[in-house]
């Protein structure tokens, strides 16, 4: 029964089940690229056929990455890491943590590198310039008697040896963030006029509704291109309402969002209405009012005594910057038109009398909004990845032992290393350490 | 001078530096090794200004980015990096026999570029999308970590050829290359460093897109392929850590391993539709 268990147990913590997992992994993600998804079901039955496409319902392949079995896949892979972990590093714990100064002594003769220095000064002196030589390259080292000899150990980087443990752990600490992410987070946008509010949002995944708590507010929205007539910035200046009070402010461009009690709101698109903003300002009497307006219609002011229209456009320099006629007539009865462009204030003047005329083209700003409380935890998981890498491929756990006894009339100095990574780097460590030591010992002095 | 002709310049440069390279396989001479070398390191500065000029150019015409923002400038820089990655490779491991497997990668990549059908050259300004740093940090990790995939697939290549060779007796042109056990070793620290700069470059990717749509992965093409490529190097690398495989099967993955990132690079862009699928343009 605990053979069963066992074989179970070395199964899930075995390289070879990651092996298999890593390639299916692949070869499925591999589908998920070449059959389109998340389509509509009538575009799978236009290109494969009923029957296919009945099968891909079947196996969710028009959300595959989503679906139980590819779902199960990483579960497995999660699994694979834990048990692989759990396995292992209790081992690994031990040669950390262990003491190194009762490593067995016939162990140290079969050590590679290695290297036995004889020298003719008494085991105290030798012991005492073996520890300085060793202390002048960089290894500081604890010590004990061992069998009418001296134990010199050093070691760096011990701590490497969970470098690798970095690495799984992290891929779980970002499984874990994308499903905090996807159980306690939504993601889903909105169109919001100018100068027009919104307190709700819309789901991308079934296009419910969900509301925000609080409000917000699309002050403007600018559109810019460049000559060529590429867009140049898409850029939204938005306000947060609470209870009707404005407690933030940001204009935002695409890969500037704002942050707002967990929720960003992210530059997305925008809508063209082929309306357009009028405010309009009676300087004299101080009145204003805020018009939306449609090109070719006359627009009647009761309280200005004015109305107006747009009754034509042109091009400015700057291009896809225009410019419009305005036909203006007030009480005075003049009725001369004039041009503004586009996001432009500009001073009629009638006699006696004068107006600040604002006019900007109408826009609805589309907003991304992603509420994502497993995000830090994802960013934790990749930074502690990238360390961990660096510590497994580049960092070793590096160890030097010299026992030192007497030998009839002479000292043997025994000079043992072990790397458990980078191995040939370490040899020539290990060389110029003996090297200096072969001197020390050996001189007269 | 413009950078588009220094770097007109630079595919022909590599084009002479392959041919220096192969022939110093073929003739074994250390006189064409010297002058393959050094052709290619001229060829790497005039490329390198003129990727500095192409930047500077962009300022001038009032649209000013670093040139990493389309197919183009991609496959220039990935040329780019696979070059100062071989040399760097050459001065540490002091054999000049690898740039015969590794330099044509970079002067197929420049010809592509200056020659390919659909590859526009021309400076344009960055749509709202890629105005971001993230651009920067993204696509040189990305082609940094190519571009050590690409050496390790030409050492792949390099591992084979000396392979099947060694069953043959007077196989004199194959028995200049290095030991096999030297070229295993360094394909394998070469597919170490690519796979770092990979993982490097998926999570720069991932971050951008959190902060440009709110989404750090979306399964699109060109992300679950990279991972694709990933999860390829990452079994490799267990593959010989842990079950001992050498030789001849990984050398096979490093070239199996390339083909992902080929498709990686262009087939998600000409044969898939999604984010990335601006290719041709």
């Amino acid at each position: 029964m605990s053979n069963k268990n066992n074989s179970i147990w070395s199964f899930f913590a075995s390289v070879k089940l990651a092996l298999f997992v890593l390639f299916f992994l692949a070869i499925a993600s591999v589908i998920g690229t070449v059959i389109p998804q998340n389509s509509p079901p009538d575009a799978y039955v236009k290109e494969f056929g009923e029957n296919m496409a009945r099968f891909f319902q079947i196996l969710d392949i028009p959300d595959m990455y989503n679906s139980w079995w590819f779902t199960s896949l990483l579960i497995l892979l999660a699994l694979n890491l834990t048990i692989c972990t759990i396995e292992r590093l209790p081992n690994v714990w031990r040669l950390v943590v262990q003491n190194n100064l009762e490593t067995d002594l016939d162990r140290l003769a079969k050590m590679r590198p290695g290297k036995e220095i004889i020298t003719a000064v008494s085991l105290e002196e030798a012991a005492s310039r073996a520890r300085a030589g060793l202390a002048e390259n960089g290894w500081k080292t604890k010590e004990a008697l061992r069998d009418n000899g001296v134990l010199l150990f050093s070691q760096k980087g011990p701590w490497t040896r969970f470098g690798v443990y970095m690495v799984h752990t992290s891929i779980l600490v970002i499984f874990g963030g994308a499903m905090i992410g996807s159980h306690f987070g939504y993601k889903g946008s909105v169109m919001i006029p100018e100068t027009r509010s919104s307190d709700t949002i819309y789901s991308f995944s079934n296009e419910e509704p969900i509301k925000l708590g609080f409000e917000v507010l699309c002050k403007r929205f600018t559109l810019t291109h460049y000559p060529n007539g590429a867009p140049k910035e898409f850029r939204s200046d938005l306000a947060i309402l609470e209870d009707g009070k404005e407690v933030l402010t940001k204009s935002i461009v695409v890969n500037d969002p704002l942050t707002y009690k967990g929720h960003t709101f992210y530059q997305s698109s925008y809508q063209s209405y082929k309306k357009f903003l009028v405010s309009l300002t009676d300087n004299q009497r101080k009145n204003s009012e805020h018009f939306l307006v449609e090109p070719g219609k006359e627009i009647k002011w009761p309280e200005g005594d004015v109305s107006f229209g747009i009754i034509n456009r042109d091009m400015t320099e700057t291009p896809y910057l225009f410019k419009y006629k305005i036909w203006f007539k007030d009480s005075t009865g003049v009725a001369e038109p004039f041009w503004i462009s586009d996001g432009d204030t500009t001073t009629v003047k009638r006699d006696g009398k004068d107006y600040s005329f604002a006019l900007k083209e109408f826009f609805a700003t589309g907003l991304q909004v992603t509420k994502d409380p497993g995000v830090w935890y994802v960013y934790i998981g990749c930074t502690l990845m990238l360390f961990g890498l660096m510590v497994a491929f580049f960092l070793s756990h590096r160890r030097i032992w010299v026992y030192i006894r007497q030998e009839g009339d002479t000292t043997s100095v025994l000079v043992s290393g072990n790397a458990n990574k980078n191995r040939p780097a370490f040899e020539k460590n290990f060389d110029a350490v003996t090297r200096s030591l072969d001197e020390k010992l050996k001189s007269h002095s | 001078m413009t950078s588009s002709q220094l770097l007109g310049i630079s595919t022909l440069g590599y084009l002479v530096a392959s041919a220096l390279y192969i022939a110093t396989l073929i003739f074994k001479t250390k006189k064409t090794g010297i002058a393959a070398s050094l052709v290619t390191l001229i060829t790497f500065l005039f490329q390198t200004v003129g990727i500095g000029l192409r930047w500077y150019e962009s300022y001038a015409m009032g649209m000013g980015h670093a040139p990493l923002s389309n197919m183009y400038e991609s496959l220039v820089f990935f040329s780019w990096s696979i070059v100062i990655f071989y040399l760097l490779l050459e001065v540490k491991f002091n054999n000049r026999l690898i740039g015969a497997f590794a330099i044509p990668f970079a002067f197929i990549s420049m010809a592509y570029a200056s020659f390919g059908k659909g590859i526009n050259q021309e400076i344009s300004p960055l749509i709202p999308a890629l105005q971001s740093n993230w651009l920067i940090a993204h696509v040189i990790t990305c082609f940094i970590g190519y571009a050590a995939f690409a050496v390790a697939c030409g050492l792949g290549f390099m591992y084979l050829m000396k392979s099947s060779a060694e069953d043959k007796p007077d196989a004199s042109l194959i028995g200049t290359l290095p030991d096999l056990r030297v070229i295993d070793d360094i394909i394998h620290k070469t597919m170490i460093f690519g796979f770092l700069w990979l993982s490097a470059g998926i999570i720069t990717g991932a971050v951008w897109a959190n902060s440009a749509w709110g989404t750090y992965w979306s399964w699109d093409p060109k992300e679950t392929w990279s991972l694709i490529t990933w999860f390829i190097y990452a079994a490799t690398l267990h593959a010989r850590f842990t079950r001992g495989w050498q030789g001849k099967r990984i050398a096979w993955l490093a070239i199996i391993g390339f083909l992902s990132v080929i498709f990686t690079y262009f087939g998600v862009n000409f044969l898939l539709s999604g984010l990335h699928s601006y290719g041709s343009s």
